[in-house]
C-alpha cells in the first residue's frame, strides 16, 4: 500500500522563555488514520496540534500539509479544524448557530446548511437541540457539538485535544466509541491527544508517544504496549517490571544472576539492557520450581486478580495472577521467553519500573484494612 | 425568621437606613413638590408647564445621543486595540485614561474653555500661523465635545472590562473555523462585548442628559439643556421649587425606561446584534 501522508512534520523546534518544548520533532500523519499523542502532561501535545493548527509558528522546521508547505498559513485558511481541550463553544450562539459557524463564514447557502446542520446533529446523536444555548448542555452534550461544529468545515484533519477528559467514565467510553466509528464513517484524520494510556490504545491506529517534547515512539498500539522502545515508554503504557539484564547472547539475558530464554536478537556480547517483563506475564509456583525466588511484600485483590509485589533482590516487581498468595511468602516465578521484552539502555533507564515506592502506598492504603482482615483470619 | 436572615438584615440597616435618608426621601420630596403648588394644594398644573421646556429637553436628548454616539465610536476600537496590547500596556493606557477622572470636574470643564476660546489656545495657534480664528466656544459642538470628554471613561471601562474577559480560545475557534479578523470581531467579539457597550451607553447617556455645566459654561447661555433649566429654576427661588420638581421628575421618568429598554437588551441574552 502505498502510504500517503496528509501531514508532515519536520524538525520542528519551539521553546518558550528559552524552555524547550518542542524538540526536534518529526513525524508524519498518514491520510484518514486515527493517530494519537500521548504523553505526560506537558510534554507539548497540544503545543504540535497548534503548530498543525496554526496558532503557533515553530521556532524553527516545517509543516508540510498534502505535500505543501504550510508555514505562515494562518489558522482559516487551514483545511484543519479544532476540538479545543475546553470546547470553546461560542456561548451567544444556539447549538444551530454554533455547528453553522463555519459555513456561514464561507458563506453556503441557508438551505444547505439547514440540511448540513440537521445530518450533523443526527450523527452526533443531538437531534431536536437546535436552539438550546450552550450554557444548557451538559458535558457530553457540548463535548458533541463541538465535534459537529469541527467536522461542519470537512476537514481534511480533524484536530483534538483530550476531548473526552472532562468526561465521566462511562460517557468516556461510549464516545470514545462513537469518535471511532465517526472517524472510520467520514473518513477524516483525526489526530487525538491524551494523557489516557488506555485511551489511546483502544481508539488508535497509531499512537505516538512523546515526553519532553521529543517523541520517545510511534507505532501501532500492540507495537508501543508489546516492543516498547525505552523504559519510558514501557513504564507510561500499562505496568511494567523493568529490570537491569545483560545479553549473554542472541535470545539468551541473565536476569538477577538466571539466565532466561528470549526472543530478542541483535545486540553485543555482555551488553547491559534493561528488561521489560508485565505483571500478567509472570507465573506464581513454589519457591522450588521458580526460576528465581522472592517474597511477597504485599497483596491487593482488584476483583478479576491480585496484584502481589515481590521482593526479589531488593528489586520489587509487580504480578498479577489469579491465584492468591500471603504476605512474607516465599514464591518461584517462571518466565516464558515470549514474556521477556529486551530494550536499549537509555536516558530513561533506572528511572522507572520499580514498585517499592508503589507497594509503600499500598501499605499504607492498605494497611487499616490488613490488620481487621488479619484478625479476622485467625 | 432564621438567625442569618435576621443578622444579615443588621448589617444591612445601616446600608438601609443611608439608601431611606438619602435616596428615598429626597424622591418623595421632589414628588411631593412636583404635584403641588407653593401653598400645598395638589395640583397638575406644575407637570402641563414642562411643554414650555420642551426645547431643552429636545436640546439635552440630542446633544447626549450625539456625544453618546460618538464616545462609543472613540471608545469601542480604543478598547478592541487594548486587548491586543501587552498587559503591561494595558495598564498604563487604563491609567492615562481614568487620569482625569482624579481631577475636579469644573477644573476639566474650565480647561476647556481656555483652549476653546475666541482668544484661546487654538485661536491663538491659528491666528499665530496666519489663518483665520474660528468660533469654537459658545457652539453646540464646545458642549458635545465637553460631554465626550468628561464622560468618555465610563465608556471606555466598561467595554474594556469585557472584551478582556472574552476567552482568547473563542477566538481561535473562530479562526480555526475560517474567519478572518474582521469576521472575527463582528462574530464574536462585538456580540459578546454587547453588555459592556450597553452599560457604557447607560453610564454615558445618563449624565449627559442631565448635566448643566457643560452647556453653561462651553455652550454659552443661548441654548439651556434641561439639567440648566432645572438649576435655573431652583435658584429662583421658592415659588419655583414645584416646577423645577416636576422637571427633575419627568427627567428622571425618563431615565428610568431608558434604562429598562438597556436592561431588556442585555438580560434577553439575545445579544446578537447586527
Ligand atoms: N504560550 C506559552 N507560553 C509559555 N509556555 C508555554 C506556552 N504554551 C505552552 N507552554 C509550556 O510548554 C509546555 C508544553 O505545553 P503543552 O500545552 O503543549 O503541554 P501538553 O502536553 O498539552 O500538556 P497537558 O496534557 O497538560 O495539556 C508546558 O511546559 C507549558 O507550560
Ligand atoms: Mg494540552
Amino acid at each position: 500500500m502505498a502510504k500517503n501522508n496528509i501531514l508532515e512534520l519536520k524538525d520542528i523546534y519551539v521553546s518558550f522563555d528559552g524552555e524547550k518544548v518542542l524538540d526536534g520533532l518529526n513525524l508524519s500523519i498518514e491520510d484518514k488514520e486515527f493517530i494519537t499523542l500521548l504523553g505526560p502532561s506537558g510534554c507539548g501535545k497540544t503545543t504540535t496540534l497548534r503548530i498543525i493548527a496554526g496558532f503557533l509558528d515553530p521556532d524553527k522546521g516545517d509543516v508540510f500539509f498534502d505535500g505543501e508547505k504550510f508555514n505562515g498559513i494562518p489558522p482559516h485558511k487551514r483545511q484543519v479544524n479544532t476540538i479545543f481541550q475546553r470546547y470553546a463553544l461560542f456561548p451567544h450562539l444556539n447549538v444551530y448557530e454554533n455547528i453553522a459557524f463555519g459555513m456561514r463564514v464561507k458563506k453556503r447557502p441557508e438551505a444547505e446548511i439547514k440540511q448540513e446542520v440537521t445530518d450533523l446533529l443526527r450523527l452526533v446523536n443531538l437531534e431536536g437541540f437546535e436552539k438550546r444555548r450552550i450554557s444548557t448542555l451538559s458535558g457530553g452534550q457540548q463535548q458533541r457539538v463541538a465535534i459537529a461544529r469541527a467536522i461542519a468545515n470537512r476537514p481534511k484533519v480533524l484536530l483534538l485535544d483530550e476531548p473526552l477528559a472532562a468526561l465521566d467514565l462511562k460517557l468516556r467510553k461510549d464516545m470514545q466509541k462513537e469518535l471511532r466509528n465517526m472517524q472510520q464513517k467520514l473518513g477524516i484524520t483525526f489526530i487525538f491527544v491524551t494523557h489516557d494510556q488506555e485511551e489511546a490504545l483502544t481508539m488508535s491506529d497509531r499512537v505516538v508517544v512523546m515526553d519532553k517534547g521529543k517523541i520517545q515512539q510511534v507505532g501501532t498500539p500492540q507495537d508501543i504496549y508489546n516492543e516498547p522502545k525505552n523504559a519510558f515508554v514501557a513504564d507510561f503504557i500499562g505496568e511494567s517490571n523493568i529490570v537491569d539484564g545483560k545479553m549473554i547472547e542472541d535470545y539468551l539475558v541473565e536476569i538477577d544472576g538466571h539466565n532466561f530464554k528470549c526472543l530478542d536478537a541483535g545486540f553485543e556480547k555482555n551488553e547491559a539492557v534493561d528488561v521489560v517483563i508485565r505483571p500478567e506475564d509472570v507465573d506464581i509456583v513454589k519457591p522450588e520450581d521458580g526460576e528465581i525466588c522472592g517474597e511477597v511484600t504485599s497483596i491487593a485483590f482488584l476483583g478479576v486478580h491480585y496484584e502481589i509485589i515481590v521482593d526479589i533482590c531488593g528489586f520489587k516487581w509487580m504480578i498479577q495472577t489469579t491465584d492468591a498468595a500471603n504476605v512474607g511468602d516465599k514464591v518461584g516465578l517462571i518466565i516464558e521467553p515470549d514474556a521477556i521484552h529486551i530494550m536499549k539502555k537509555s536516558e530513561y533507564s533506572g528511572l522507572y519500573g520499580d514498585y517499592s515506592s508503589y507497594s509503600d502506598e499500598i501499605d499504607q492504603l492498605s494497611n487499616p484494612e490488613e490488620t481487621t482482615e488479619e484478625a479476622a483470619h485467625e | 425568621m432564621n438567625k442569618k436572615g435576621f443578622g444579615s438584615r443588621i448589617v444591612a440597616s445601616p446600608y438601609i437606613l443611608w439608601a431611606a435618608l438619602f435616596v428615598i426621601v429626597p424622591l418623595i420630596f421632589i414628588a411631593y413638590f412636583a404635584f403641588t403648588d407653593p401653598s400645598g394644594a395638589f395640583t397638575f398644573s406644575n407637570i402641563m408647564q414642562i411643554a414650555k421646556y420642551k426645547k431643552a429637553f429636545g436640546l439635552s436628548i440630542l446633544y447626549s445621543v450625539i456625544a453618546t454616539i460618538i464616545t462609543l465610536l472613540i471608545s469601542y476600537p480604543m478598547a478592541y486595540f487594548m486587548t491586543k496590547m501587552k498587559v503591561s500596556s494595558q495598564k498604563m493606557i487604563m491609567v492615562i485614561v481614568m487620569l482625569p477622572m482624579w481631577m475636579n470636574f469644573l477644573i476639566r470643564t474650565y480647561s476647556w474653555i481656555t483652549i476653546l476660546a475666541n482668544k484661546g489656545l487654538i485661536n491663538t495657534f491659528l491666528t499665530s500661523i496666519g489663518l483665520h480664528p474660528v468660533k469654537l466656544i459658545n457652539t453646540p459642538g464646545a458642549v458635545i465635545l465637553g460631554m465626550v470628554y468628561d464622560f468618555i471613561p465610563y465608556m471606555i471601562l466598561p467595554i474594556y472590562t469585557v472584551m478582556s474577559k472574552i476567552d482568547n480560545s473563542l477566538l481561535e475557534a473562530a479562526s480555526d473555523l475560517g474567519s478572518n479578523g474582521f469576521s472575527r470581531l463582528r462574530k464574536v467579539i462585538l456580540p459578546l462585548s454587547f453588555p459592556g457597550v450597553i452599560s457604557g451607553i447607560t453610564m454615558v447617556f445618563v449624565p449627559c442628559v442631565s448635566t448643566f455645566y457643560i452647556s453653561q459654561k462651553l455652550g454659552g447661555n443661548k441654548n439651556l439643556l434641561i439639567g440648566d433649566a432645572i438649576e435655573y429654576l431652583f435658584n429662583s427661588g421658592p415659588d419655583f421649587y414645584n416646577v423645577a420638581s416636576a422637571l427633575s421628575l419627568v427627567l428622571m421618568v425618563m431615565i428610568l425606561i431608558c434604562l429598562f429598554v438597556m436592561n431588556y437588551f442585555t438580560d434577553s441574552e439575545e445579544a446578537t446584534v447586527l
